[in-house]
């Protein structure tokens, strides 16, 4: 792609489409690795808690796990509708980690149903296979985002960097998981979740380091991107900000102030340095569906297409952030034992 | 095994463990309404009872759904690359409607419906359980849109080797979409009354029976006995839309080899590939030409006009008699048990019929099922009927992949499925608690607490 056409401001709408979707993919991918990141983090924690916590912990999640994974349909979904000649490329090259991610989101997603109506003594087979699943998803996706951000290329130094993320990502969750139920519960249970945080911010903050460090060094087009002079500095933000976020959130951790009032504060932090992260692979990666090899402009869909879809996504898309937050707020508060009226 | 077999049998297993649990949900939401509904209405505590064990079969068939969904989401991908590659100017807006109007719907409405109890107010609540069921419905009507659209394509043309639209409208209300819908909705609807009286019938077999097990019997035959008919119409009439659109398909599923006059109806033969004949025949004569053409002598086209393009005769002609002999039981059963609970009540049925509806419980998985097979063995070998065929979309992966992957699913897949079947049946067995629900928000220590917000 001539550099000139990146530029916005010279595309016609016609070209423009791609940018929205792939914006609007990433945006999906971003909802769901905080979303389902949270409650993927719950299940990496369950083999920690009581029993009576297990409930608990299990209950903060449940109104919310199905909508959650419903952000990663649409992400692919977008891939599949607006960039179909990469969908293909994408999972036919990701064939063994996606099969196993499924199969993890499948043991997760029937555990959770299976082990409140199971008999009683089944119930902590489900829980197992409740942390089996979620562990087998966060390691599959972490794989998965290692090979893609490195455009799918083969070699042992790019097996090592996805092996690398493969651990950062469930780290990660387990980050977004403990934050979330800091937030969530109250009591002993909460005093745990802050232990754990704790145990989890250092991997975090290693994994970033690690991957800031690794992306560059294994991509050219990234180190390019990053390292020439005007936008380096006009990116520095990113990583300054993110490095703040990580110190506050340390900061936060300390000592037990942020059990009471503010307890949504450590998961308002790792959600922005989940963000930031994110955002810093999207700058690398565009305009690339495929790392140095598809543009969003090879892989896209017809324009008439695009725009069917567009005027359904300008209409739900809001509708569906409106009924979130209309659910989130619902299920407000501290997490109380689930039941069926 | 080959690569391209491989991927087929693996679309075709996941696709079938996914189907038996949207066959459910989808008419489940609605009777969980009605139920609501008929409690909130008359107060009488065999609705509410009803309505709670039935909501954990939604909860437990839905979540199985969900997960089971998101693979197919993915299968697309990972077994048809060239698929997308070919179509996706059509099937990805097809699929991208369907994210975002109806899972998201039934995703976001499902946690309240399911435990929003004691945290929204009964109308709320109303509305969460209309838009679940709504929103699976709607799903539906999207993705059959599609399926249609690749066994009778319609409003598009191939620039390059690639599909565009011309017309949406065509493209969605293609000519076999009105009755893949409805034929596809009315067999929920069966399903679930035949899940729903099979296991009623079960509870009152072994005495397990609750305040709500007759009523739901009761409710779920005559519910059966209604849809039944009409659906055997529709079936009739999306066979003659199929003959129009798609002969070879019904040559395959009446196992006619040569064009012939007064083509018999088989009730039982063994197709032979190999020469292209059927063994032991036992037919009616001229019976397919009535039922096709309405008249017994006229000329029926056979599979000899379509070298190489027509799909295996065995699976079909099976596949399509399982599907209607189950439709007949359905019609025996269904009108028979109406007619007996018009002076009696369900518990003084003949034990025998209740043993045949519990015997029943699955019937609605089984036509579904076969109803399938029928569809999509019988597009075969295209993947876009008459346009692109199977074979040319194939995944490029290693067959080894496949097959490991392939065994992997299958596994999971019958234990997932002997877990469900055990639990419904330890669930059927298990009292539900008929005490009034909580109204108005509720606290953690479980008192009533003035509204939030
Ligand atoms: C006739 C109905 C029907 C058919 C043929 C299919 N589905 Fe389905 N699907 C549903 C009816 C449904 C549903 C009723 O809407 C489900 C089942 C339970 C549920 O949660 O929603 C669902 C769930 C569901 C989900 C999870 C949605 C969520 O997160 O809530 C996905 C991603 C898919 N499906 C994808 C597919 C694909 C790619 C199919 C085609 C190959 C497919 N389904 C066939
Ligand atoms: C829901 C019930 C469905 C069932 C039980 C079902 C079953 C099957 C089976 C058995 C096959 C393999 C046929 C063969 O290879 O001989 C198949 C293939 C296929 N079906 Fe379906 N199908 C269903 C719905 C759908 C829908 C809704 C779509 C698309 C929107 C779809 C798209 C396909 C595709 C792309 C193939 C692959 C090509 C092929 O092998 O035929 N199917 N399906
Ligand atoms: C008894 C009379 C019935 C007739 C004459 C009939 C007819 C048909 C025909 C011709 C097809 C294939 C359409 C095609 O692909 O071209 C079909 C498909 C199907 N049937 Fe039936 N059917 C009957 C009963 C049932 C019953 C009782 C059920 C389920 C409870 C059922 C469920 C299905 C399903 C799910 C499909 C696949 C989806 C579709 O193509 O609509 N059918 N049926």
């Amino acid at each position: 792609m001539n550099p000139s056409t990146l530029n916005l401001a010279h595309m016609t709408f016609n070209e423009f489409l791609p940018v929205i979707f792939m914006s609007l993919m990433g945006f999906a991918m971003l909802v769901y690795v905080v979303l389902d990141g949270y409650d993927l983090g719950v299940g990496l924690l369950l083999p920690r808690a009581s029993d009576d916590d297990k409930d608990t912990m299990i209950s903060s999640i449940g109104p919310f796990w199905d909508a959650n994974e419903t952000w990663l349909v649409l992400g692919v979904g977008i891939l599949l509708i607006a960039f179909p000649k990469a969908y293909g490329v994408v999972l036919t090259a990701l064939y063994l980690p996606v099969a196993a991610m499924l199969c993890g989101l499948i043991l997760r997603g029937v555990a959770f149903e299976f082990r409140v109506k199971a008999r009683a003594h089944h119930k902590h087979l489900w829980n197992h296979a409740f942390f089996a699943g979620s562990l087998i998803a966060s390691l599959a996706q972490g794989w998965m985002l290692g090979r893609y951000i490195t455009g799918l290329a083969q070699g042992i130094e790019f097996d090592i960097f996805a092996a690398l993320i493969a651990l950062a990502l469930p780290a990660a969750y387990v980050l977004l998981g403990s934050s979330w139920l800091i937030m969530k519960t109250e009591g002993d249970l909460q005093k745990l979740a802050l232990r754990w945080a704790r145990i989890a911010w250092p991997a975090v903050a290693v994994g970033m380091l690690l991957i800031s460090l690794a992306t560059p060094w294994v991509s050219a087009t990234v180190r390019e991107r990053w390292f020439s002079l005007p936008a380096f500095f006009a990116l520095l933000p990113i990583p300054l900000s993110t490095l703040a976020a990580l110190l506050g959130l340390a900061f936060c951790l300390r000592g037990e102030r942020v059990l009471g009032r503010a307890s949504h504060i450590p998961l308002m932090l790792s959600g922005y340095i989940m963000t930031m992260g994110f955002c810093g692979l999207a700058y690398s990666l565009y305009p690339f569906v495929v790392m140095d090899s598809i543009t969003i402009w090879q892989a896209a869909a017809a324009p008439t297409s695009l725009k069917f879809i567009l005027v359904g996504v300008a209409i739900t898309v809001p509708m569906i952030a409106a009924y979130t937050v209309f659910a989130y707020r619902i299920f407000g508060g501290k997490a109380t034992g689930l039941r069926y009226l | 095994m080959d690569a391209l077999l491989l991927a087929r049998m693996q679309f075709a297993a996941n696709i079938t463990f996914h189907i038996l649990f949207p066959t459910i949900t989808i008419a489940l939401g609605w009777a969980l309404l009605i139920f609501r509904l008929r409690w909130i209405k008359t107060k009488d505590a065999a609705w509410l009872v009803a309505y709670r064990f039935w909501t954990q079969i939604f909860a437990l068939s839905f979540g199985l759904g969900v997960v089971s969904g998101i693979t197919m989401s993915f299968q697309f991908g990972t077994n048809w690359p060239g698929f997308m590659e070919r179509v996706g100017n059509i099937a990805g807006p097809l699929l991208g409607y369907e994210v975002l109007t109806a899972f998201f719907l039934e995703a976001s409405f499902l946690g309240i419906m399911l435990f929003g109890h004691g945290r929204v107010s009964e109308r709320v609540h109303l509305a969460a359980t209309f838009l679940v069921a709504f929103g699976t419905t709607l799903s539906a009507f999207w993705i059959l849109a599609l399926n249609s659209w690749m066994q009778t394509p319609a409003g598009y043309e191939i620039i390059n080797g690639e599909f565009h639209v011309r017309s949406w409208l065509q493209v969605i209300f293609n000519p076999s979409f009105p009755y893949r819908l409805t034929h596809m909705l009315i067999a929920s609807g069966l399903t679930v009354s035949f899940l729903m009286a099979g296991i009623s019938a079960w509870q009152m077999l072994r005495a397990k029976a609750n305040r709500s097990t007759a009523p739901v019997f009761r409710g779920s035959v005559m519910a059966a006995a209604l849809l039944i008919p009409i659906q055997i119409f529709v079936g009739d009439l999306h066979g003659l839309n199929t003959l129009e659109h798609q002969p070879q398909k019904i040559a395959a599923i009446e196992a006619i080899w040569k064009t012939e006059r007064g083509a018999p109806l088989l009730l039982f033969a063994m197709p032979s590939a190999k020469d292209s004949n059927n063994r032991y025949a036992l037919g009616i004569p001229g019976g397919a030409s009535l039922i096709l053409k309405h008249d017994s002598k006229a000329e029926v086209r056979g599979l000899n006009e379509f070298p190489n393009a027509h799909p295996p005769v065995a699976p079909l002609f099976w596949a399509f008699r399982i599907m209607v002999g189950t439709g007949m039981a359905m019609l025996a059963a269904s009108w028979l048990g109406s007619w007996l609970l018009r002076k009696r009540a369900p518990q003084d049925l003949p034990r025998l019929l209740l043993y045949v509806f519990a015997a029943m419980t699955f019937a609605g998985w089984l036509a579904t099922v076969a109803g399938w097979y029928v569809t999509e063995i019988g597009r075969q070998p295209y993947i876009v009927y008459g346009l692109l065929r199977t074979a040319d979309v194939a995944s490029t992966v290693p067959a080894s992949h496949i097959a490991v992957t392939l065994v992997a699913y299958l596994l999971m897949y019958t234990f997932l499925l002997f877990a469900y079947v055990g639990v419904l049946r330890y669930l059927a067995g298990k009292p539900v608690s008929e005490e009034p629900p909580m109204v108005g928000p509720v606290g953690a220590d479980g008192q009533t607490l003035e509204a939030r917000t």
